[in-house]
């Protein structure tokens, strides 16, 4: 087992705390979950010298002990609870130098927990822009722990902490003394406490009296004795959280003035401020937003679509050069028809999300996405939601499941929850094969108005319908969910910085191998369950299908009719069999069996639809060569002779897939952040009813 | 004259913080840096007039207009 000492960074959000993690550890980091929750947690490992190594834990950025959101929970969680698995032997409170009275607020409640701490002031060049310089050996007497100046971004300053680390692990190492007296509570009340469940701290004990319901270690039997305490001891944790507070200021205030020393003179307007009159500015602002977010748009559709083609006419010539060298066969098959196909479907998707993931981290980096949450706080408002909503909704473009993850910042559970409940409809990079071969279908490549490619346009159309029907049901929502919550916005607005380009290609880099392995395992498994399905029936009816077609057209030699014989065998198998079975539901929104099979398939992911519109036409198609949309196309539908895919038939399913809820790892994701079957229940649902309805009345009006 | 709130500031305004009446908001808000006492100047406003940003304790803050009302002014 890993028996390195465990370090923790902790600090307010936009400290640089993450900086410092990642110029600590480099790529020796790997990102996964806190037990219990779906907060990231990002361990890492960093050398102190030859002999020494030490695990670092990044904790999630927060204002304080008193946890406000689930993100902030977390830090609370671990820093009270000596039995976590995280719980570290030194933390380094990372600071932000530019405003140093309220960063020591949380150092202080970290220190007084008994922990070995180290200050680490950040953004020290930030503070001297503002006209403040710092003495830290001032702060380190008056705080009575080492205060090590770094610059995060270029790594300054590292090798003075890591000495710090080295000196606070030795084992005379001093702990830091209190900075508050506890002198609002009676001694007796604390005592009791710390006898009761075997507490040291006294601080600890006052965590534990103030925070019952956030405490997660704490068992019920544990919460009610320590409800019987505090009601003895008539004790208010509210009134004594914000005199704690405000006490804390005094002493930190009184530290904070010995040690910053103001320059002279008016503090210059800075940078950040000139940019904020314009980023904010009612018609600039939206109109740079609304720039922005075209921008985003074109590069992602225009710009990868190059690499996207690559990629695609890469997967067809290598499953082209296996079917040529590998002896034909049922385990060829299922490796070319199967997984090849399968996993081009997922690896072709690769540019788009990394774009979209660039120039989100792009906007998140340089604070620019508290500006967007500011923008459209209002409007989002209006339907049930909240500014911070903007950020899973733009990032739900790629996919929804980060999206559903990073609804965590939202500290309203009701906001939190329909931002979940809707974010699926705003169309993610998986809908967009459907809609690039259904547009391809049923609207002419031309350009309207001399500008605008026409098939672009509906595409676009398309977005815009997921993204006011977001809204629509966040609204139906609101008025339906009965929650009478208070919703707080109250946000630190970050200053403007240049993005770091590896922090970017790093965000990236997760982004693409998340994607990957997360639908990749899902595509790989349908795509050999369907190849499966497809190519064996129940007894011998695969058998009597090839006879019967022989026995029909006995003038023929079998290889003459092999399309034949293979659409009547896809018609016996299994797939078609459940094709057939679930035709009625769908006859009246255009569809046919071999639809149906598509849409069974795309339950688990909506991009397996394409895959298996292709592996159906082309184990009961002609041409194994042609590309899936010319197979659609020349599709006839045996009832009215006609081709299969009308456009009332393509735009039925273009609208049934803009609503449709059809991807399992989204329903996951929902049920992890909301932690109960009901919630992806009724996502399903109410999804799946919308787009049934929806889809019904576009075929039925058009056709 | 009437106690101000803080959400009666003009831009470009100056005020002094007085305290809160809502004691779960006050917490917020004081952790963040708002305590009596201290200066709060309003730099910019949101293109609807919701929510507000303003400069305190060195940096800016953003608040919705309901939540600035809890903040009296001096």
């Amino acid at each position: 087992m890993n028996k390195n000492p465990k370090i923790a960074l902790v600090g307010n959000p936009n400290c640089g705390k993450t900086s410092l993690f990642n110029a600590l550890t480099g790529l020796r980091q790997k990102t996964g979950n806190f037990p219990g929750v779906t907060v990231d947690r990002k361990i890492g490992v960093t050398r102190l010298d030859k002999t020494t190594d030490v695990d670092i834990v990044d904790l999630p950025g927060t204002y304080s002990l008193y946890p406000k959101s689930l993100d902030e929970q977390v830090v609370l969680d671990i820093l009270a609870n000596p039995a976590s698995k995280d719980y570290p032997d030194v933390v380094i409170m990372v600071a932000d130098a530019s405003n140093l009275k309220r960063n020591l607020l949380l150092f202080s409640q970290v220190s007084d927990l008994g922990f070995h701490t180290i200050l680490a002031l950040n953004m020290v060049d930030v503070a001297e822009a503002h006209g403040l310089t710092i003495d830290v050996d001032r702060l380190s007497e008056r705080l009575g722990v080492p205060v090590v100046l770094i610059n995060a971004k270029s790594e300054e300053g590292l090798n003075n902490l890591k000495f710090a680390i080295k000196g606070e692990l030795m084992e005379h190492s001093e702990l830091p003394k209190p900075v508050l007296r506890l002198d609002t509570v009676s001694k007796e009340f604390i005592q009791e406490i710390k006898s009761q469940f075997k507490v040291a701290n006294d601080y600890l004990a006052m965590l534990m009296a103030g925070q019952i319901e956030k405490l997660r270690f704490l068992t019920s039997e544990n919460r009610s004795l320590l409800g019987d305490i505090n009601r003895r001891h008539s004790f208010q944790h509210v009134d004594f959280q914000t005199q704690e507070t405000v006490n804390r200021y005094k002493v930190l205030g009184a530290i904070a003035d010995e040690s910053i020393r103001h320059k002279n003179g008016q503090p210059q307007e800075t940078f950040t401020q000139k940019l904020d009159k314009i980023l904010l500015h009612p018609i600039w602002g939206y109109a740079s937003f609304f720039a922005i977010l075209f921008l985003i748009f074109q590069s992602i559709f225009s710009l990868a679509e190059y690499p996207m083609d690559w990629i695609d006419s890469g997967m067809a010539s290598l499953n082209e050069w296996l079917k040529s060298t590998l002896p034909e066969g049922l385990l060829t098959s299922l490796l070319t028809d199967g997984l090849v196909a399968g996993i081009g479907g997922v690896v072709v998707f690769i540019p788009q999300i990394a774009f979209l993931f660039t120039f989100i981290s792009l906007l998140e980096e340089s604070g620019y996405m508290a500006r967007v949450m500011v923008l459209m706080d209002k409007l989002m408002r209006k339907v049930g939601l909240n500014g911070r909503s903007v950020v899973p909704l733009i990032s739900s473009v790629a996919c929804a499941v980060p999206a559903i993850m990073g609804s965590r910042t939202i500290q309203s559970w009701k906001d939190r929850l329909i931002t979940i409940m809707v974010t699926p409809l705003m169309s993610c990079s998986a809908r967009l094969p459907i809609f690039t071969i259904m547009i391809g279908l049923v609207i002419p490549e031309k350009t309207i108005l001399g500008i605008f490619n026409l098939q672009g346009l509906a595409l676009m159309l398309l977005y815009l319908l997921g993204f006011v029907s977001a809204l629509l049901s966040a609204w139906v929502m609101k008025k339906v969910l009965k929650v009478r919550e208070r919703s707080f916005f109250v946000m630190e607005m970050p200053v403007f910085q240049l993005p770091r380009v590896d922090h970017v290609i790093m965000a990236v880099w997760n982004a693409v191998k998340a994607f990957v392995m997360e639908a990749g395992k899902v595509i790989v498994a349908i795509s050999i369950i369907l190849w499966v399905l497809a190519s064996y029936g129940p007894g011998d009816s695969m058998e009597r299908a090839e006879q019967q077609i022989l026995q029909e057209n006995p003038a023929k030699s079998p290889e003459e009719l092999g399309n034949e014989i293979a659409s009547a065998q896809l018609e016996t198998s299994y797939a078609g069999r459940f094709g057939h079975f679930i035709e009625p539901v769908i006859r009246p929104l255009g569809y046919d069996w071999k639809i149906g099979i598509a849409l069974l398939t795309s339950f688990a992911a909506r991009e397996v639809f394409v895959g298996t519109m292709s592996t159906i036409y082309s184990l009961g198609g002609d041409d194994d060569t042609d590309t899936v949309k010319n197979k659609m196309r020349t599709e006839i539908n045996p009832e009215t002779g006609g081709p299969r895919f009308t456009p009332a038939v393509a735009f039925s399913l273009l609208i049934f897939y803009v609503f449709a809820m059809m991807c399992m790892s989204t329903l996951a994701a929902t049920y992890r952040e909301t932690k109960s079957w009901f919630y992806p229940a009724v996502q399903f649902t109410y999804m799946t009813a919308i787009a049934y309805a929806a889809a019904w009345i576009t075929f039925q009006s058009l056709s | 004259m009437a106690a101000r709130n803080l959400s009666q500031l003009k831009l470009g305004e100056k005020g002094i913080i007085a305290g809160f009446h809502d004691s779960n908001l006050a917490l917020k808000l004081l952790e963040m840096g708002c305590l009596p006492g201290t200066e709060i100047q309003l730099t910019a406003i949101a293109p609807l007039g919701d929510p507000i940003c303003l400069q305190v304790g060195g940096y800016t803050l953003s608040l919705r207009l309901d939540e600035a009302a809890v903040v009296e002014l001096q």
